[in-house]
């Protein structure tokens, strides 16, 4: 999807007399936005995603109030759901009530792995919200900064991420061990938050660092602007492109370090569920109830994949010269 | 803020010297140069690329990167303050607010991601204390001061959707939104073509006319200076070539320099024939040879120019040349037509 200069240029004036709106004004993201339409891979993505986002939201919910199942709800006459493959009733017929079977405590793997989802999106949320406010903020400080103080600030970056995050979760999980499965939640969304900010950062500096030349930053420094207002009026803003497509690929990397430490019992404890758990569970008895696994592990891959295609779709889309090289 | 001179100088700028340490050496970019210029007057200031008139005014500014750029010595006097001496709040509450730069490239020296109105709006915030509303009203008033169209409807424009030569008016309104008392203009038409050039000088000189504003024009086109400007500076490997007033300087320069640059200008009564072009390359400012800065690229050069620095002499009351022959070349440029 290559688009030559005047061809663009017609559609874009087409597109300009039919909606009946000027060019003017945020032109640049809404050339973004409809460079991202064009990418079909990543349109589906994100519809997937949202499917994904919407079910984990909505969806243990709405199976609450239609099956009366929860994902730790564990029905009376156990012997009778313990482990039911998908559509299967307990007559042996064709049944919606357990789309994605039972697990081995006669559990509901739907309304399990929705609630798994929701992990996963609090995960990828304050990831997503420490990289954008720690690392985005540190690293245009250190890149606007330079020279000393933005040595010591990027050693400081370097010892971090030198240090497996897995090992920042056993060390913190064994000095304050959580009482609650809550408390320990708390304690996965810190160390996974103390870490997901460092690439930002780096990203972010090295950003700055090549803007802060350009003479519009110089024309802010003798209008009178203070380095603060310089980095957060004028440079940050600059950087939103890499930073946005950075986000948007860290989630999915956030994601499955969240299922790797819950899939080693670091991460969620029971009785709440993350994917990472669900697969461990699953892995147990891969051999006899397989969707025990392939719908946790499916319904990962599917998001994680979605994620890293919008991902890519947003860069080529924020940066069409890449795409050309 | 004190009072101006007791002799009428706006600025003052004395042995000011600005050396960056780089790994070849210390670069003297500026060594040296003292100038002064009086209230609404303009002062041009002409040389090559790498001549040290850009680091001079962006020193004069507090605006050198430190390090590796290092202001050494010297004194800038702003209505009887020495810049160079005060705190950097002090710094900043004069830049923009009493002295403004426009700079060369208008393409990049607005912010790409800010609209228009609201960097305009930013310097009269920041320094006038504006409101919201009041700052946009005088955003666009601002804007159609320098001869943008629609102003009220232009203004929150992004600066991709303006062509250079009205950035460039952006850039002009954006440095006198509020009524400095000195524009440094940094080759405001350098990157823009010749007619939008002339419609930019012929802007400058209404606004500072208006305004009474002094104004530093710097440029390495001579014919840019001739019609704008009272007094010019020449200069060269960081120092002060030739200091004259505009006609004085253009009749009667008394540097081969500035006869060279005079004689590079091209004459559009001429016929035909070859343009002439001063010959070899500005000096490597890390390695500058012990005798005068310009002797390898000079006619008149002699065994003395290699040998010592040349004395700064003065050839009128108000004209001074850097040179071991200024007097000569005074007097033949005197003889001549």
């Amino acid at each position: 999807m290559l688009h030559t200069g005047p061809e663009f240029a017609v559609a874009e004036d087409v597109h300009s007399i039919l909606t009946g709106e000027s060019i003017a004004g945020t032109s640049l993201w809404r050339d973004a936005w409809r460079r991202l339409l064009k990418n079909k891979l990543a349109v589906l993505s994100m519809i997937v995603a949202i499917v994904i986002v919407l079910g984990s939201l909505f969806g243990p919910t709405i199976i609450k109030r239609a099956t009366g199942y929860t994902y730790e709800l564990i029905p009376k006459n156990q012997a009778l759901n313990k482990s039911f493959p998908p559509f299967r009733s307990a007559e042996g017929k064709f049944s919606w009530t357990h789309a994605m079977g039972t697990d081995n405590a006669g559990r509901d793997m739907l309304a399990r792995v929705l609630s798994g989802g929701q992990i996963s999106l609090m995960v990828a949320l304050i990831s997503t919200l420490v990289s954008l406010v720690i690392g985005v903020s540190y690293g245009a400080t250190a890149g606007y900064l330079g020279g000393r103080i933005d040595d010591l600030m990027m050693r400081v970056v370097d010892v971090l991420y030198s240090l497996p995050y897995v090992i920042i979760v056993i060390v913190l999980l064994a000095l304050l061990p959580a009482k609650t499965p809550t408390g320990q939640l708390a304690e996965l969304f810190f160390a996974l938050g103390a870490v997901s900010w460092l690439t930002m950062a780096r990203i972010v500096r090295g950003q700055v660092m090549s803007l802060k030349n350009q003479e519009f930053v110089l024309a802010a420094r003798a209008t009178g602007v203070s380095t603060p207002k310089i980095i957060f009026r004028h440079l940050v803003p600059n950087t939103l492109g890499p930073v946005i497509v950075y986000a948007t690929l860290t989630v999915p990397t956030v994601m499955l370090s969240e299922a790797f430490l819950s899939f080693l019992g670091l991460g969620v404890r029971p009785p709440r569920v993350s994917w990472g758990s669900l697969a461990a569970e699953g892995a147990q008895n891969l051999a006899i109830y397989p969707w025990q696994l392939v719908f946790p592990g499916l319904t990962m891959a599917l998001m994680l994949f979605s994620l890293n295609f919008v991902g890519d779709g947003l860069r080529d889309a924020l940066d069409p010269q890449m795409r050309r090289e | 803020m004190a009072e101006i001179g007791t002799n009428g100088n706006l600025l003052e700028v004395k042995d000011l010297r600005t050396y960056f340490q780089t790994e070849d050496g210390t670069v003297k970019a500026v060594d040296g140069i003292s100038f002064e210029l009086k209230q609404g007057e303009t002062l041009g200031i002409v040389g090559e690329s790498g001549s040290g008139k850009s680091v001079a005014n962006l020193s004069i500014m507090r605006l050198i990167p430190e390090p590796p750029g290092k202001i050494v010595s010297g004194s800038v006097m702003f209505r009887g303050r020495d810049v160079l001496r005060l705190s950097p709040r002090e710094v900043r509450n004069l830049r923009g607010r009493r002295i403004a730069m426009i700079f060369q490239d208008p393409m990049t020296s607005l912010n790409p991601f800010m609209r228009i109105s609201k960097q305009l709006m930013e310097a009269t915030q920041l320094h006038l204390g504006h409101s919201k509303e009041k700052a946009r009203e005088h955003a666009i008033e601002m804007l159609e001061h320098v001869g943008i169209p629609d102003a009220g409807e232009r203004a929150d424009s992004y600066p991709h959707e303006f062509s250079g030569g009205m950035r460039q008016r952006v850039m002009i309104a954006m440095a006198l939104s509020c009524q400095p008392e000195l524009l440094i203009a940094d080759e405001p038409t350098t990157a823009l073509d010749v007619t939008i050039q002339a419609q930019i000088l012929e802007l400058i000189k209404r606004l500072k006319a208006e305004s009474g504003a002094s104004v530093i024009l710097i440029t390495h086109d001579l014919g840019v200076v001739a019609g704008m400007t009272d007094h010019i500076i020449v200069m060269y490997a960081g120092k002060v070539f030739e200091q004259a007033p505009t006609t004085e300087l253009f009749e009667r320069p008394g540097n081969p320099y500035t006869r060279g640059l005079l004689r590079s200008v091209p004459d559009p009564t001429a016929e035909q024939g070859k343009l002439y072009q001063i010959p070899g390359l500005p000096p490597d400012l890390a390695h500058l040879p012990a005798g005068c800065p310009f002797a390898p690229r000079c006619e008149r050069a002699e065994e003395i120019c290699r040998q010592e620095f040349p004395p700064f002499v003065q050839l009128a009351p108000d004209h001074h040349s850097l040179c071991h022959f200024a007097d000569e070349v005074y007097a033949q440029s005197s003889s001549e037509p």
